[in-house]
């Protein structure tokens, strides 16, 4: 852990005045992933800026019929915001199925969105890792690669998200509002993460100067016929092996129109354009989920360690598609695969 | 009143525990404490080429930073550095030369005013290494690994391989079923919640007190002063409270040497707290490839057994222990092999983990009886029974009580056992499929020799001392228990002092011995403390006690009793008074009764139920019952305790546990408790403990002991009901959901 300046943002314009003035600095808010790394030398700022105090706690009606929930509001404060749970319980239901009840209390929105991913050689400064430093190798790609990607990897990093709510955001289709000296901008949540690339240190498209302030739902919330599945090696506290989040509008046991994203498997929450189109029109039944399932991991690849994700992604997702059309969600209390 | 022994006596220490008091090694402080960082090696083998320091040392606030080039004179033979429970070798020396033998392993210790500073100064010291071809795959040592011999006597080796019995070979052959295969259990490690710590306080004429997390202050002592060439009355190491060990606190670990070099060289006191992942090269449960070939007749009786085990060990020493042989005490066969070879590889040495080499054999053994039950068309329990030794056949002796067959029974009927459905994949809750599965299990009754000192005042309270541990098992507790009734005082009159080495003599607290050894120490010397007290009581004029022997008078409620005639006493406050005593100490030590005559085991039979879901895989423990005989119980309530957290961290062992190695990098890559996985809450359902009255005279309280017994056979009987659940045997712990074929 290096010693590092700490300073306080009055508000966002002054976080971002202070995070451009400094060429090595970082934002803190719960803290739950940048202490973590600063302790085992991964993250190294020179200065650190508390944005705890910013007016960024609330959860607003928008008037288009959304809701906005601001950067700062805690993943629990989300989690169970009754208007979360009402309208968008998919949200709910996927932070509740991260992390600890502890962490959720600490942890903020914005923060869910900027953590960082748990492959071990990023956590191990000992190893190479191009992530934690470009250009010195991916030692996952022939090594211990059990919890890594199998879409959308590179030669330069095969690194999973690790975030549980994003994965919902990218189903909900959030919009991410940010602001920067240059003022204020809104990226999709389907452009706020990266693939890996050959620049694999770059998660997201959020400019270095930049700060989120908010995150947006548009209205559509798939309330009746949603769930969030993981899967992971424990019952609870561990990260996905694969999660799937569902979103249906049924006609009767027609899909009107579906979505359906993955985390734990790529660098990124993963939708497929293609894979969703097999929904739409078609029968709510095992042999739509399958196809479904088939088209979204069609370049699927798989490593020494985590090949079995693949076909466990397809038995993850038809049984997700099932959950939602059912109208019964998976539970992240009761841990019992419903 | 009634007795104690036996009864649910809530933790004496858990007051102390539950509001911050109890101190651990970290806690205690002393004015100019200085605070120590590791640094650690990123190669697993070579040598240190270049060490460069001067970054680190020009952090304002650090004092010191200590290496194999500058560090103060430590002991250079290997005899120094054996502690009480080495095994064979050459133990490994922290900051000693330039080698390297494991990654991870201690290169330097970063001395500051304060931990942060220290933490950051090392992230500066940079090491340039000459670096050789290493090995960390046990499966590619497999080849190259080396016998263990068979020795010719049981006492010249206690870990060694039995001697072969009868004509295995030929009792394969003559077999009318035979089953074979091949088991697997990855290095698991040690995670206990507090961290491994040491708090060395230097004293002006260079006396040091050290604070540390062990499981034998004792050990500590010796083994410093061998490296250090210190005195015993020069060095005093305590250890009041423990935050779990398990074996883990057996050994000193590199950081009480480390603080303590620092202390002598910088002449202040000094604090190292490892980190986590510094943590993960203080030794493991080795990893373990076993072949099991099962030769049964028709009626499920077995004709051979051969077993033979690969399990790990460091390039420095050889840690081995009973990994074969089990079978000898469980199952009577007349003609059974035992192979155990160790490959050495470029990690540090493994160390005990809850039942060394048990539950790892026994996940095998019984993960291959269960296959035989299957091939022979039995009930698995049906099987243990049609095959029950009554004798330790590795020995040729009875044993002193193996009440194991009522554990099959009760916990049988407690589980509803009778209801299973033979037919894998045959039982159903909805979307899930359920299985039962069952094991045995089978550790040591052991006792070791001990002195305990009692001082009784004539106010009516007693103090206890004896060198001992409490690494959360509840030994503070038991031995007011035993202290109480063998004094004949209340609870709360009772000090118990332990975890220091200027007390006197104990063992290690390890191998289960510790509640056997202390609670009959206490008795011994409390018998002392009557006797002492009739003599003076027989001195009173017209005596109620006159002409009784001491075997004939009992402390009962603070009086001398006679056994028979309980209208003849003496309180003991009198007897004091008017003998003009307020104290009255004995100190004595108590020996096991060399019974070699016989086996000493305690047994569990264990029922597990999973339910698995069929589509995704997921696998849950939903119900364990587990039937413990362990002679006499000294504590309902704590004694459950132990055999809950053994079950859950069986649960581990089946579903969750392992050590992942890049072979690449010789290097550990899940060392911490976010990727390193044990049970969490939602892991764990119901676990119902079941303790079988087993009367046993091996010594005078009847106790065995039961820290270690209830993980045994919990991995097996957990991957017999995966089995029975889904048609799926997996060999290879842990069995994660992409091992089954659903």
């Amino acid at each position: 852990m290096i010693n590092f300046q700490y300073a306080r943002a009055t508000d966002v314009v002054d976080a971002v005045r202070q995070i451009a003035g400094h060429a090595n600095a970082k934002f803190v808010a719960g803290g739950t992933n940048l202490i973590d790394l600063m302790k085992m030398d991964v993250e190294r700022p020179t200065k650190v800026i508390d944005i705890t105090r910013l007016p960024l706690t609330q959860v607003e009606n928008t008037p288009d019929g959304g809701l906005r929930i601001g950067a700062l509001v805690r993943n629990s404060d989300a989690a169970y915001h009754p208007v979360v749970e009402e309208r968008y319980p998919v949200l709910a239901s996927a932070i509740t199925a991260g992390a600890s009840q502890q962490l959720r209390n600490m942890a903020t929105t914005g923060g869910n969105l900027m953590q960082r991913t748990r492959c071990h050689y990023f956590y191990d400064t000992a190893t190479p890792c191009n992530k934690r430093e470009p250009g010195t190798g991916c030692s996952a790609i022939d090594g211990q690669n059990r919890m890594h990607a199998i879409l959308g990897g590179s030669d330069a990093c095969i690194a999973t998200h690790p975030s549980d709510m994003c994965v919902a955001l990218a189903l909900l289709e959030a919009n991410v509002h940010v602001s920067g000296a240059s003022g204020d901008r809104v990226i999709g949540i389907s452009e706020f993460h990266r693939l890996p690339g050959d620049a694999p240190q770059r998660d997201s498209n959020l400019g270095a100067a930049e700060i989120i302030t908010a995150v947006e739902l548009p209205p559509k919330g798939y309330a009746k016929n949603y769930t969030y599945l993981k899967v992971r090696d424990r019952l609870s506290y561990a990260f996905a092996l694969v999660s799937v989040a569902v979103g249906l509008e049924l006609d009767g046991d027609v899909i009107r129109e579906g979505r359906f994203a993955l985390g734990g498997v790529a660098h990124k929450p993963w939708r497929d354009p293609q894979a969703e189109a097999a929904l739409r029109g078609q029968p709510a039944n095992a042999a739509t989920f399958a196809r479904a399932a088939d088209l979204l991991l069609r370049d699927a690849k798989g490593y020494a360690h985590n090949g079995f994700k693949i076909d466990l992604a397809r038995r993850c997702i038809t049984r997700a598609l099932t959950q939602a059309a059912r109208g019964a969600p998976q539970s992240q209390s009761s841990k019992k695969i419903v | 009143m009634a007795p104690y022994i036996g009864a649910s006596t809530s933790r004496v220490d858990g007051l102390a525990k539950v509001t911050g008091q109890a101190k651990y090694a970290a806690d205690f402080n002393t004015p100019g404490l200085a605070h120590g960082s590791v640094v650690t090696s990123s190669i697993a083998k070579g040598r240190i080429a270049r060490i460069d320091c001067s970054a680190a040392l020009g952090v304002n606030g650090v004092l010191d930073v200590l290496t194999h080039e500058n560090r103060p004179l430590m002991a250079d033979d290997d005899q120094a550095y054996k502690d009480d429970v080495a095994p064979g070798g050459s133990p490994f020396r922290p900051l000693y030369g330039d080698r390297i033998m494991f990654s991870g392993q201690p290169i330097a210790l970063v001395v500051a005013e304060t931990s942060e500073i220290a933490r950051f100064a090392a992230s500066l010291v940079r090491v340039e290494y000459e670096t050789d071809a290493h090995v960390t795959d046990v499966r590619r040592q497999r080849e190259v690994s080396i016998p263990v011999k068979a020795l010719a006597s049981p006492d010249e080796a206690p870990f060694a391989p039995p001697r072969t019995r009868g004509a295995p070979e030929q009792g394969l052959a003559a077999a009318a079923l035979r089953h074979a295969g091949e088991y697997y259990v990855p290095i698991e490690h040690h995670n206990p919640m507090e961290l491994f710590a040491s708090t060395v306080v230097y004293d002006g004429d260079g006396k040091l007190t050290v604070y540390d997390k062990t499981q034998g202050v004792q050990n500590v002592q010796r083994y410093l002063c061998g490296v250090f060439g210190m005195k015993p009355e020069d060095v005093r190491v305590m250890s009041p409270f423990v935050g779990g060990a398990f074996g883990s606190g057996l050994r000193p670990q590199f950081q009480v040497v480390l603080a303590a070099l620092a202390a002598r060289a910088l002449q202040r006191s000094v604090r190292v707290v490892l980190t986590r992942p510094q943590m993960y090269v203080l030794g493991y449960r080795p990893a373990m490839i076993q072949r099991i070939e099962l030769g049964a007749n028709a009626d499920g009786t077995l004709e051979a057994i051969t077993h033979d085990a690969t399990t790990v060990t460091s390039q420095y020493e050889d840690y081995f222990r009973q990994e074969t042989g089990w079978s000898g005490l469980l199952y009577k066969c007349d003609n059974a092999k035992y192979e155990h070879k160790l490959a050495r590889l470029d990690l540090a040495t493994p160390c005990d983990m809850r039942a060394p080499s048990a539950p790892t054999a026994h996940f095998a053994l019984e993960s291959a009886m269960d296959e035989l039950a299957v091939a022979l068309k039995l009930d698995p329990l049906e099987l243990r029974l049609r095959c029950y030794s009554d004798r330790d056949q590795n020995n040729d002796r009875p044993f002193s009580s193996k009440a194991l067959r009522e554990c099959y029974r009760q916990g049988a009927e407690a589980f509803g056992w009778d209801k299973r459905d033979q037919e894998p994949r045959s039982m159903r809750d909805g979307g899930e499929l359920v299985g039962w599965g069952m094991a045995t299990g089978m550790w040591e009754a052991l006792q070791a020799p001990i002195t305990v000192r009692i001082a009784l005042s004539a106010n009516g309270h007693a103090e206890i001392a004896c060198a001992t541990s409490d690494i959360g098992t509840g030994t503070y507790t038991i031995m007011a228990q035993v202290a109480a009734d063998m004094l004949g005082l209340p609870l709360e009159n009772i000090t118990i002092k332990l975890g220091d080495s200027s007390l006197p003599q104990s063992p290690v607290e390890g191998g289960s011995w510790i509640a056997a050894s202390v609670s009959n120490g206490i008795a011994t010397t409390a018998g002392a403390i009557r006797d002492e007290l009739l003599q003076l009581a027989k001195r009173m004029p017209g005596s109620p006690l006159a002409n009784l022997a001491p075997g004939e008078v009992a402390l009962v409620d603070g009086k001398l009793v006679s056994r028979g005639d309980a209208s003849r006493s003496a309180s003991v406050a009198d007897v004091m008074r008017r003998g003009a005593v307020d104290r009255i100490e004995q100190e004595k030590t108590t020996n096991p009764s060399k019974d070699v005559v016989r086996a000493h085991n305690t047994h569990a039979a264990v029922f597990a139920e999973v339910k698995v879901d069929k589509q995704v895989g997921v696998i849950s423990v939903t119900r364990v019952v587990s039937a413990v005989a362990a002679g006499r119980i000294l504590n309902a309530k704590t004694a459950r305790s132990q055999i809950l957290g053994s079950v859950v961290w069986g649960i581990g062992m089946a579903l969750h546990e392992e050590t992942l190695i890049d072979h690449r990098l010789g290097r550990i890559m899940n060392a911490n408790l976010a990727e390193y996985h044990v049970p969490v809450n939602a892991d764990v359902h119901d676990i119902e403990v079941i303790f079988v009255d087993e009367p046993d005279d091996s010594n005078p309280l009847g106790v065995k002991g039961l820290g270690e017994i209830g993980i045994v056979g919990v991995a097996a009987a957990v991957a017999n009901a995966v089995y029975h659940a889904t048609g799926t045997r997996v060999r290879d712990l842990p069995i994660t959901l992409d091992k089954l074929r659903l």
